[in-house]
């Protein structure tokens, strides 16, 4: 042992965090990491979410965790809290100097790490008392104990200076304050790992500024947090570390306890890949007139009561692809729904030109007739019907190409089914076979197909490639390319940057309902966009 | 050897599908045995039909519905209140029976519309609505009864609908020849169908069952028809009540599996999300599953109030949890977009036979029931089971 080590330990009025911080000093490291994942990897079906990654927390910082959408950041938090239980991953989990193996939620709370999902889960008709105690009820004897409780969430506000009645109901508090009840909620089952996954996205400046106040003062109370962020500047005040994941790879992690950590730096580490050899050639360009051409156009969603959509003014010409890049919850679908009949019946406001008239589209039904069609993002969930097969599926959204006075003729769709299963591509052993049980880029050559079928002038591709793997990308990519030289309009919403700068000719970058900024493609970078959609 | 083993493929593989037809054969061959013979007699096999009349087109009508994820349960007293209707018709007003029927339908829809309005506009939970229908259409049959009690129907007509049998033109050794012959163009239709299906999958390369299994399947199913009607046409031939039950289902099946309509419905049932972003009119197909339903409960009063030649004032009572379990026994899911129109019938068959056995049996009411809703559980655990396996 050297000797400035016996000189440090030997000293008898050092506590051990002095200690500690003594020997870093001394250029020696000491394992004071609360939280050490090792080499995790996990695989969806075939899509690998996350390879080898390594992540290391340290006891009391708050720690960033940074990356574009899918690199892999809430499914490296739903491993470390159990929602993907021990098994189902490779890797190691060491939290407190013992190797974990959380089987679900339950065993990672009872070991204080808790975790804050975007989407709050609370009860919005149960008061504020019952929601922090939900499923950690205080008891006397076998009953619940209602004073009690009610008295220990006023401590528990006190604590996140939340200073509202604990008998107010949840859905009478702004999304601000009830991310504040999560984490009270959070404080009540003695947390030591509180992890927040982009706890300010629905938040506005105030209630940001608020919530990253709170967690510097849980921190001083020896509360270690894993934050994770979309807001670059938030991250640059507020973290000590951040640790950048990129396709689902540690990447890097930045020090931000002696300098701050540069913007830039942290957006070269986000994007860092090159665009490589992934995107398809481009045919030659035919751009024609506007397609479609908003004004002013704005989108109130009567159940968020806000604004999902603000102001914006787009239009995409004939021939053209245009991206449309943004984080997630930046109104890029909510903007494509709004053209496409609006099937959540938002208030609408401003002004739609179809082919340069004026046009209102009520309902699906008519924009579909307009010549308009749209790929959903979640091809599972509202996209496809699982249940049924290949040729159902192609044939749904046209069931009049097949049928005369309403019966269908079977023939014909079996050779319509068959020709876009030969011409995209779809991978089956036949037009039987349920659609549930295609991989996912089959599955989504056939949302495509089925859109074909009806025959658009403009199709909406809202994460065209989320989860396929890059041989079915760039399948996509393919396809996408021979629709635009048949003259059809794409508009592709994406965030993926390099598949945006990859196949747009234009590039709108939205954020919180708004259009951004627009670039065209030879001004266009990830750095640009990324700038644009954290602003 | 080769042959049985792709049979036993293919009934793992559509265990779903089959599974009803196993078990409504494992029921008959049960009760022959235990009733020596009694069971499978033309008379009894003839009364079965016809009482699982009412309840079968029921069934039809709430498959559909369930397959919407939805579920109606005014039908009972809404057929119970129609039927009424149906007998004041007849009896204290004079009117003719080819006018009456037609009304009653008519009537049936726009109550089943009324229902459709509720969910479908309004958004009221299915089973709050039609539970608010049920207690109105209860009410109503009591209001219209409550003044001469039971309403006793005359018309010779009407009563044939649940009572009589088709005419026979002639008899050829004690059979009844239109029924024979009836039975006989429905086994060639069958066969001409099923070779021109098996063409068409060939001809588009689809895989289709091996030609031993294809005979087999033909001979037995040919068989089976054969069986039915000559058991049939051994007491009076084909009651009126299934040549109706049987247009019902042959008009439903082709709704279901050959329209646009048919196409929608079910699509609605699998994922309603995906339906509207289709372009598919959800409310509208709301409306007119509902509608549906109400004409069929109408048809179910009118083979109700026909088969006992009159009109009750309990009339109905419980018929839709009849029709709901024939449908789940026939094999409709509840997570929706799952279920034939004639799995519902041999749903209805199967709680009628069940019915009709423990009768002939002498086994106790309180018996009847508990077997009758263990086979309700088992039917929807095989459905789940089945399903988890896929998933």
């Amino acid at each position: 042992m050297p000797i400035a080590i016996l000189e440090i330990v030997m000293d008898p009025s050092i506590t051990i965090s002095l200690l500690l911080l003594r020997l870093r000093e001394g250029g020696i490291t000491v394992n004071n990491h609360i939280l050490e994942m090792k080499g995790i990897s996990k695989e969806f079906t075939g899509v690998k979410a996350l390879s080898d990654v390594n992540f290391k927390v340290e006891k009391g910082e708050i720690h960033c965790l940074i990356g574009e959408n899918g690199a892999g950041k809430s499914t490296l938090m739903k491993v470390l809290s159990g929602v993907y239980p021990y098994g189902t991953y490779q890797g190691d989990i060491i939290y407190e100097g013992k190797a974990q193996e959380f089987n679900n939620i339950n065993d990672s709370v009872k070991a204080g790490v808790v975790i804050i999902h975007q989407e709050l889960a609370l009860f919005p008709d149960l008061t504020v008392y019952e929601n922090i105690f939900a499923g950690n009820e205080v008891k006397r004897g076998s009953f619940v104990d209602w004073n009690e409780t009610i008295v220990q969430s006023k401590k528990l506000l006190q604590k996140v200076k939340l200073n509202v009645n604990p008998e107010t109901h949840v859905k009478d508090l702004s999304v601000g304050k009830q991310q504040l009840v999560e984490i009270a909620k959070a404080l009540s089952k003695d947390v030591k790992l509180l992890i927040l996954d982009e706890p300010t996205a629905a938040l506005n400046e105030d209630d940001s500024e608020n919530l990253l106040n709170l967690l510097k003062d849980l921190k001083k109370q020896g509360i270690t947090c894993i934050m994770i962020s979309h807001k670059l500047k938030e991250v640059i005040s507020i973290a000590d570390k951040a640790t950048v994941l990129r396709d689902g790879k540690t990447i890097c992690t930045l020090d931000g306890t002696e300098a701050p950590i540069s913007e830039s730096v942290i957006i070269k580490n986000m994007v860092g890949r090159e665009i490589e050899d992934i995107y398809p050639k481009r045919p030659d360009k035919k751009i024609g007139d506007d397609i479609l051409q908003l004004f002013n156009w704005n989108a109130y969603d009567v159940e968020l009561g806000r604004n999902v959509v603000k102001n914006v003014d787009f239009h995409i010409k004939k021939g053209e692809i245009v991206g449309v890049a943004g984080l997630m919850g930046s109104g890029r679908t909510e903007l494509a729904l709004s053209i496409f009949g609006n099937p959540k019946n938002y208030k609408l406001s401003g002004e739609l030109l179809w082919n340069g008239k004026l046009k209102k589209l009520p309902h699906t039904r008519d924009a579909i007739k307009a010549g308009i069609a749209y790929v959903t993002e979640d091809r599972k969930g509202n996209g496809l019907f699982l249940l049924q097969d290949i040729k159902n599926n192609v044939t749904v959204a046209n069931l009049k190409g097949i049928s005369s006075n309403g019966i269908i003729n079977d023939n014909e769709e079996i050779k319509v089914a068959g020709e876009y299963k030969k011409s995209i591509n779809i991978k089956a052993s036949s037009l039987e076979q349920n659609v549930g049980n295609l991989s996912g880029g089959n599955q989504q050559k056939v949302s495509i197909g089925k859109w074909l079928f009806v025959g658009p002038k403009l199709l909406i591709l809202d994460e065209p490639t989320r989860g396929i793997d890059v041989g079915a990308k760039f399948e996509i990519y393919t396809i996408m390319n021979k629709l635009i030289s048949e003259g059809l309009s794409i508009i592709m919403i994406s965030s993926e940057l390099g598949e945006v700068l990859g196949m747009s000719d234009r590039i709108y970058v939205m954020g919180e309902g708004e259009i951004k900024g627009e670039l065209a493609i030879n001004e266009a970078s990830q750095e640009k966009i990324m700038e644009l959609a954290t602003q | 050897m080769a042959l049985f083993n792709e049979a036993k493929f293919l009934i793992k593989e559509n265990i779903r599908d089959y599974g009803m037809y196993i078990a409504l054969f494992v029921i008959l061959l049960t009760f022959s045995i235990l009733t020596d013979g009694l069971f499978m007699s033309s008379r009894n096999i003839s009364n079965l039909l016809d009482s699982a009349g009412y309840i079968a087109v029921l069934a039809v009508g709430m498959t559909l519905v369930i397959v919407i994820r939805h579920i109606d349960l005014s039908v009972g007293f809404a057929a119970g209140f129609l039927g009424a209707i149906a007998a004041i018709f007849l009896t204290q007003m004079g009117v003719s029976v080819y006018i009456t029927i037609p009304v009653i339908l008519v009537f049936g829809i726009f109550a089943g519309l009324f229902n459709g309005f509720l969910i479908a506009q309004i958004g009221i939970p299915a089973f709050v609505a039609t539970l608010a229908a049920m207690l109105i259409f209860r009410g109503a049959l009591l209001q219209v009864t409550e003044r001469t009690g039971t309403i006793i129907v005359n018309d010779e007509k009407f009563n044939a609908l649940g009572n009589g049998f088709i005419p026979s033109l002639a008899e050829v050794n004690g059979l009844h020849l239109l029924s024979l012959i009836i039975g006989l163009v429905g086994i060639l239709l069958y066969i001409y169908s099923e070779f021109s299906n098996r063409k068409n999958k060939i001809k588009y390369q689809f895989d289709v069952v091996s030609k031993g299994i294809f005979t087999l399947k033909l001979v037995f199913v040919s068989a089976v028809i054969a069986y039915i009607t000559w058991i049939l046409a051994g007491y009076n031939g084909f009651s009126w009540t299934v040549v109706i039950m049987l247009a019902v289902v042959v008009i439903y099946h082709f709704l279901t599996t050959k329209t646009v309509l048919g196409r929608h419905i079910y699509a609605v049932g699998s994922n309603p999300e995906a339906a509207h972003l289709s372009g598919i009119n959800v409310k509208k197909i709301t409306y007119i599953v509902f509608g549906s339903m109400g004409m069929l409960a109408a048809l179910s009063g009118i083979l109700f109030t026909s088969r006992l030649q009159s009109a009750t004032t309990t009339a109905g009572t419980l018929f839709e949890l009849d029709a709901i379990a024939a449908a789940y026994v026939g094999g409709v899911s509840s997570a929706g977009g799952v279920g034939k129109v004639t799995g519902a019938i041999i749903g209805a068959i199967v709680m009628a036979s069940l019915t009709s056995g423990m009768n002939l049996m002498g086994v106790g009411i309180s018996y009847q029931y508990i077997i009758r809703g263990g086979v309700l559980a088992a039917a929807v655990i095989f459905d789940v089971m089945t399903r988890r396996k896929r998933g």
